[in-house]
């Protein structure tokens, strides 16, 4: 498969100070090579760098260090910068900071209509991108009588009426009740599978993470672990100790297996969990 | 003695508009002094109209509100005092954060309510102490801090009132998974330090099935249950029946129940689920 998102020793730290001193790196050397259509978690504590590592794929930060490729466009490369917004969009952690109109139809048009895109087309982008998200029966809504769920799924839109080939979700859902946050995932996973759009959701949620494709693990500005998820979440003992959970099926065969009953360490699902009791009892 | 009770608690907003909205309907309970309680709902269930209830932020419809068995409404006049008795703690409160430190910020309530200075430095001291804020970060702008340290000087900041009722709007939303058992910790040890009531609103049953001796859930504008964790738990399938999330481990159980393997007990946590199946599994292999 094509590599959509590929970073290359990627270094990156803020301004120096007053006084002339570099502060310390934010990211140190991340080689990660993303493909198209993946569905790619990244995980992390705050202050581990997972947001200032999604910040490089689409250009809001450039590297200080290595180079940042994304669908063969180098993110330092300023004369492609509309057009490598294009290809990967971001979702931000707060609906009311991404919602630009007062009608939801036309916050979705918003980068149509600077992008110059014809009127009928626009039109057309439009309506597919909020039924995609299951929010077309909204579209002469006011947005700020939205849930936050709602919000977020029209910010989603947007993204995807510029039909993207990848998008970069930081938090999304972690200032959202468990049903809105049910709804984004379930507009995200569709994305993935029916558009075939290459997701990066970096989350807090463990449950959200079991349900990717591949899991990247990140501590103090490195990748630690990046592999499926029932691999990632085997690590008990490496998670925890850099501050992280692991789902709570996981944690419950991880205690038994300590006990010295054979019971398989890459658990992830509440099935798979129920199953290997059974067989324990069997 | 119930520190805090409600009597058939209405509320409508809008009333009289074609808005008109009954989020609270004839909501009857009883919280007894001393109880962590784990407080659930979604979105437009109630829950934040009934708690604004708890302190006077919203004025009953009809009904009730009695603190230490005092209707708050008694006496308008007096409702001020409710407020430094019963302290709420909003969702991001370290976004309302003002002060150019952080010992005036966690100050700033108990020098409201009118104590000395002596008294406002014990409180302010002892909650950092408990909130597991150094006493070298008193003098430091807010501003500079973490965003989960400016949470707990937010939190600090009410906890300082020491209300006999204490309650917080998603005290851990949008904090990593360290953070939040360490904001949860921390007012824990609040609770044994001052042995007050403290209702937390959480989304997480996960979390919740971690401190709370009882759960309020609402559902509806009405009450859904009000009881022992425990017995909320073993209600599991209605739970879920009603949008809320159970904990995974809870699940586990229920699907293992279903494939007839009971063991005639409601699990919740981790911990007691590993007991539970170590100790079964031992006692198999005595037989």
């Amino acid at each position: 498969m094509e590599k959509i998102i590929e970073t290359d020793d990627l270094h990156f730290h803020y301004e120096p100070d007053e006084d002339g001193n570099t502060p310390e790196d934010v990211l140190k050397g991340i080689n990660l090579s993303i493909k198209q259509g993946e569905f790619v978690a990244v995980l992390g504590h705050n202050g581990c760098g997972k947001s200032t590592l999604a910040k490089h794929i689409n250009a809001i930060l450039l590297p200080t260090g290595g180079s940042v490729i994304v669908d063969g466009i180098d993110t330092k490369d300023e004369d492609k910068l509309f057009e490598l917004r294009q290809r990967a969009g971001m979702v931000f952690q707060n609906p009311d900071n991404q919602i630009v109109s007062s009608i939801v139809e036309e916050d979705v048009a918003f980068a149509l209509e600077n992008l110059g895109v014809p009127y009928e087309e626009m039109r057309r982008r439009v309506d597919e991108s909020l039924k995609a998200v299951n929010m077309y029966e909204y579209r002469l809504h006011s947005p700020s009588q939205l849930s936050g769920g709602q919000k977020q799924r029209v910010a989603i839109a947007g993204i995807i009426a510029m039909q993207p080939k990848c998008i970069i979700l930081d938090e999304p859902t972690a200032m959202l009740d468990p049903q809105g946050r049910k709804e984004v995932l379930a507009a995200i996973h569709k994305m993935n599978r029916e558009k075939g759009i290459t997701i990066v959701l970096i989350t807090h949620y463990m449950d959200e993470a079991a349900d990717c494709d591949r899991v990247v693990v990140m501590d103090k500005g490195e990748v630690v672990l990046d592999d499926v998820p029932s691999k990632v979440f085997s690590q008990v003992e490496k998670l925890k100790a850099i501050g992280l959970d692991v789902p709570q099926v996981t944690e419950l065969a991880w205690e038994l297996r300590k006990a010295g009953y054979d019971i398989s360490p890459e658990i992830i699902t509440e099935e798979e969990c129920a199953d290997a009791i059974e067989r324990l009892f069997a | 003695m119930a520190i805090l009770e409600t009597q058939e608690l209405t509320y409508t907003y809008s009333a009289g508009t074609p808005f008109e909205k009954t989020a609270v309907d004839h909501v009857s309970l009883k919280i007894e002094e001393g109880q962590m309680v784990g407080v659930m709902g979604h979105t437009g269930s109630g829950k934040s109209t009934l708690i604004q209830h708890f302190n006077g932020l919203l004025q009953p419809t009809s009904g009730k509100v009695l603190l230490d068995g005092k209707d708050i409404w008694a006496d308008k006049n007096k409702i001020r005092d409710v407020r430094f008795q019963v302290g709420l703690v909003f969702q991001y409160p370290e976004y309302q954060i003002f002060e150019e430190t952080v010992y005036k910020d966690i100050a700033f309530g108990p020098k409201n309510m009118g104590l000395n200075e002596a008294e406002i430095k014990r409180r302010v001291l002892e909650t950092a102490h408990d909130i597991g804020l150094s006493e070298a970060l008193m003098e430091r702008s807010p501003f500079e801090l973490s965003g989960g340290q400016k949470r707990r000087v937010a939190i600090a900041g009410v906890m300082a009132m020491e209300p006999k009722v204490l309650i917080l709007d998603e005290p851990t939303a949008g904090l990593d998974p360290a953070g939040r058992d360490k904001i949860l910790e921390h007012i824990k040890a609040y609770h044994q330090r001052t042995k007050n009531t403290i209702l937390i609103v959480s989304h997480s049953m996960e979390d919740i099935a971690t401190f709370a001796d009882k759960i309020l859930v609402m559902n509806k504008a009405k009450l859904f249950c009000y009881d022992d964790t425990v017995n909320v738990f073993a209600r599991a399938d209605e739970i879920s029946e009603i949008g809320l999330d159970v904990p995974q481990i809870t699940k586990v159980f229920g699907e293992l129940k279903r494939r007839g393997l009971d063991f005639g007990k409601e699990v919740y946590t981790v911990g007691y689920a590993r007991d539970l199946l170590l100790r079964s599994l031992k006692e198999r292999e005595v037989q």
